[in-house]
């Protein structure tokens, strides 16, 4: 497969492992306050739904 | 509100679960097998059937296990599971027949032809082209009927299981897609379209995440639901399934590049590899606590109940396996354990534990509900259980324990400064574990002889439930969410968004790794003395493919001291520019073959392929009689430079139809200088074009330093 435009390095490499860590805590906080705010009734409720497949 | 009367369908989860059962038990013995030849070199056959040789039965072994047992597995999973969480039977029963009709055929059509030698040279993925694209199909059609089902449900909410099938499905496509773009040469041969580098890189993206999506989150999906049932409690924290599945899918596609380590993958891709697989540990072991947690107070049960017993030794080995994981991405410990043993116990600690265990588990569950009655013997189910266990333990300590032995020995130095061993030493030290790890194969694989007796039973004392009744309300048109609903809640409601933010998350690391590998000129520095292969040398590159021979041997040297002076030069990105697709491998049962090129004589590779062990006394590499009596298929030459070029490598216009003149030329030079040898050949017969390309390998450096 051939590629006509080349970048020819890519500057300041470092930052990349950075900027993803920083992407997936972001993602993670977010997950994890969305999971915390959801209510017990309504979780209660989901975490029962394979045992009432009778219904 | 009146109720709606509807059935779930049960032809096609018993289908799916008999096809998983009778391709565990072939994939498995194929694995026994191939153990056994590693050990016993002489059961390779080679004199009467060159298909059953190692390098071709392992691709077999590894892609039956995981395809076939473990793809039926996920789909028992899945044609049960969803009906049952969604309240409505499966979208469509035809789709459903077609996707079990349809894998099965490619089971099939895979093992026939990788038998016979057709393969693309990439792990796990070695399917040739036409039957890459009847997988997507068939992904497709599966695709469709559980979109269908998820569409019409009558319950709102999906349950967290069914998240895990979404994401699989839908990564297992992009993956798919991604790691077998390749250029079709005929029918049945193709070339990736990725090369060296580049290639290697997009294969271990693929390949990790094989393990990923294909051994892991489907077998989640599976866990979250079936233990649940067979506990007869929910799990122990819905909040933390929902965790542990977004930042596993998230993180999982990124550390890929731990297969690279030490390889001429560039340095930033490899330490994001590692990053990611340590920060894996989080959510791996949130899922094991999860799952071992929802048996919190009910552990007396699991004293009793086979299935039990066989999910917590799954779940537990899923912790073991993913704890290890990590710690093999390390690039200190993965310095150890490339190309080592180590990574051979590694994921049989997974398929063995995790998939073989949950889906025994499943099964013994399964049946009996299936069949309307109780398990045959909760007697014999325990016994396989620890016969299981047993196995296990038989086939992965020999395994640990001839890693260590042979890392020690590889980088033994006297001394003076020489190496202490030879290849061939290591090799014979490490026979009798391969010995044993064949036994422990044998033992796992009588369990589950004995587990296919028990459901037969099991299935005879009972009748077979074609369906089952259930009702319930429809979906509510224009539904509005209470008032003190979450915004979250919008995403668990439509599966169409979940399906796009899941590909949104997945796609995420491979754009971050794989774009910049392809783009930066820097990743892959030319070398100018590195030169496309003759013609000869690429019809021998393509019998080295076609016997697999990249199962046993490396083409990657890495910065040791102990590797530069055992097998040379370590290997730089810029030599493998033309390497339509890599042969890095994965595994050194055999030295590394990346600067074997002159190293030997002809006379030796000619020797040593009729017989190894004239050459190397000890070896246990299977002997290759049918090369020196097949004929190079010079008829091909045309479509594979032609091929070849169109992927860019720069073969001159209008070189195809001289290439054969050009191969005759160089064939009839190695025959004349066997001749000098007193060995008399054909120049038209395979061995040559395979001693062409072994001794080209890693040349083009060796000329540059001169």
């Amino acid at each position: 497969m051939k590629f006509s435009t080349y970048l020819v390095k890519i500057t300041g490499v470092s930052i990349y492992p950075i900027l993803s860590l920083l992407l997936f805590v972001a993602f993670f906080l977010i997950v994890t306050y969305w999971v915390y705010s959801i209510d017990k009734n309504e979780i209660q409720r989901l975490e029962n739904l394979p045992l009432d497949d009778k219904k | 509100m009146s109720l709606d009367k509807f059935y779930y369908e049960n032809k096609l989860p018993k289908l799916f679960a008999i096809a998983s059962i009778f391709w565990g038990l072939v994939g498995m013995l194929l694995g026994v097998i191939a153990a056994f030849q590693l050990a016993y070199p002489i059961l390779n056959f080679s004199d009467f059937f060159p298909h059953l040789a190692f390098g071709r039965l392992r691709p077999v072994h590894t892609n039956a296990v995981i395809f076939a047992f473990v793809g039926n597995g996920i789909f028992t999973a899945v044609y049960y599971s969803i009906p049952r969480l969604l309240k409505t039977p499966m979208w469509s029963e035809k789709l459903g027949k077609i996707h079990f009709w349809g894998w099965q055929l490619i089971i099939v059509l895979a093992a026939v032809t990788l038998l016979f030698g057709f393969t693309t040279g990439k792990e796990y993925a070695e399917l040739e082209w036409p039957i890459d694209i009847l997988i997507t199909l068939i992904w497709v059609v599966f695709g469709i009927n559980m979109f269908g089902t998820i569409l019409t449900r009558r319950e709102r909410h999906l349950y967290v299981a069914i998240w895990f099938f979404i994401a699989s499905w839908v990564t297992v496509a992009m993956l798919h897609i991604v790691n077998s773009m390749e250029m079709p040469a005929s029918f049945l041969k193709s070339y990736s379209m990725y090369a060296g580098v580049q290639d290697a890189l997009v294969q271990w993206w693929y390949g990790h995440n094989a393990v990923a999506f294909f051994l892991t989150t489907p077998y989640l999906g599976l866990m979250y639901y079936f233990l649940p049932k067979a506990a007869n409690r929910p799990v122990y924290s819905y909040r933390l399934s929902i965790v542990h599945f977004w930042s596993l899918i998230f993180l999982y596609i990124w550390a890929g590049p731990h297969h690279l380590l030490y390889t001429a993958l560039p340095d930033w891709a490899q330490s994001l590899g590692t990053v990611f697989s340590i920060m894996l540990i989080l959510p791996s072991w949130g899922g094991m606590l999860n799952g071992l947690f929802t048996l919190r107070g009910a552990w007396d049960k699991v004293r009793e109940d086979p299935v039990l017993k066989f999910f917590v030794v799954a779940v537990t080995c899923y912790g073991m396996s993913t704890f290890e994981g990590p710690m093999l991405s390390l690039k200190n410990v993965n310095a150890i354990s490339h190309y080592s043993d180590w990574t051979v116990a590694h994921v049989h600690i997974g398929a063995l534990g995790w998939n073989g265990f949950m889906t025994f588990g499943m099964m013994y569950w399964l049946i009996p509900k299936l069949w309307n009655t109780q398990l045959y013997s909760k007697k014999l189910a325990s016994q396989h259980f620890w016969i299981g266990t047993l196995g296990i333990l038989l086939y992965a300590i020999p395994m640990y324990w001839s890693s260590f032995r042979s890392y020690f020995m590889m980088k033994a130095f006297t001394p003076e400064g020489q190496l202490q061993y030879q290849f061939i030493d290591i090799v014979q030290t490490v026979v009798p574990f391969y010995a044993i790890r064949a036994l422990g194969g044998t033992v796992f694989l009588i369990g589950v002889v004995m587990m296919i007796y028990n459901l037969m039973k099991t299935a005879k004392q009972g009748t077979f439930v074609e369906r089952e009744e259930a009702e319930a309300a429809p979906l509510v048109k224009n539904y509005v969410a209470p008032a003190n609903s979450f915004w979250h809640s919008v995403i668990e409601r439509k599966p169409l968004l979940l399906l796009v933010l899941s590909l949104v998350v997945v796609a995420l690391g491979g754009l971050f790794e794989l774009i910049p590998t392809f783009l930066v000129k820097e990743n892959v520095p030319t070398i100018a003395s590195v030169k496309p292969y003759t013609p000869l040398e690429l019809q021998g590159r393509d019998i080295y493919i076609r016997e697999g021979c990249y199962n046993c041997h490396s083409q990657m040297i890495r910065p040791f001291r102990y590797e530069v002076a055992r097998y040379g030069e370590y290997s730089k990105a810029g030599e493998f520019v033309y390497d339509h697709p890599f042969q890095w491998g994965s595994k050194r049962t055999g030295p590394d073959l990346a600067r074997i090129g002159g190293k030997y004589g002809d006379s030796w590779h000619f020797n040593h392929m009729l017989e190894p062990t004239s050459m190397a006394p000890g070896s246990i590499m299977p002997t290759y009689p049918s090369l020196f009596k097949n004929t190079i298929d010079k008829a091909s030459t045309n479509s594979k430079i032609h091929a070849m070029r169109n992927l860019g490598v720069p073969y001159p216009k209008g070189y195809e139809s001289i290439a054969n003149d050009d191969l005759e030329k160089q064939a009839k030079k190695i025959a004349d200088g066997l001749k000098e040898n007193k060995i008399e050949v054909m120049s038209d017969k395979e061995i040559i074009a395979l001693i062409a390309y072994l001794q080209r390998l890693g040349k083009d450096i060796k000329l540059e330093n001169k």
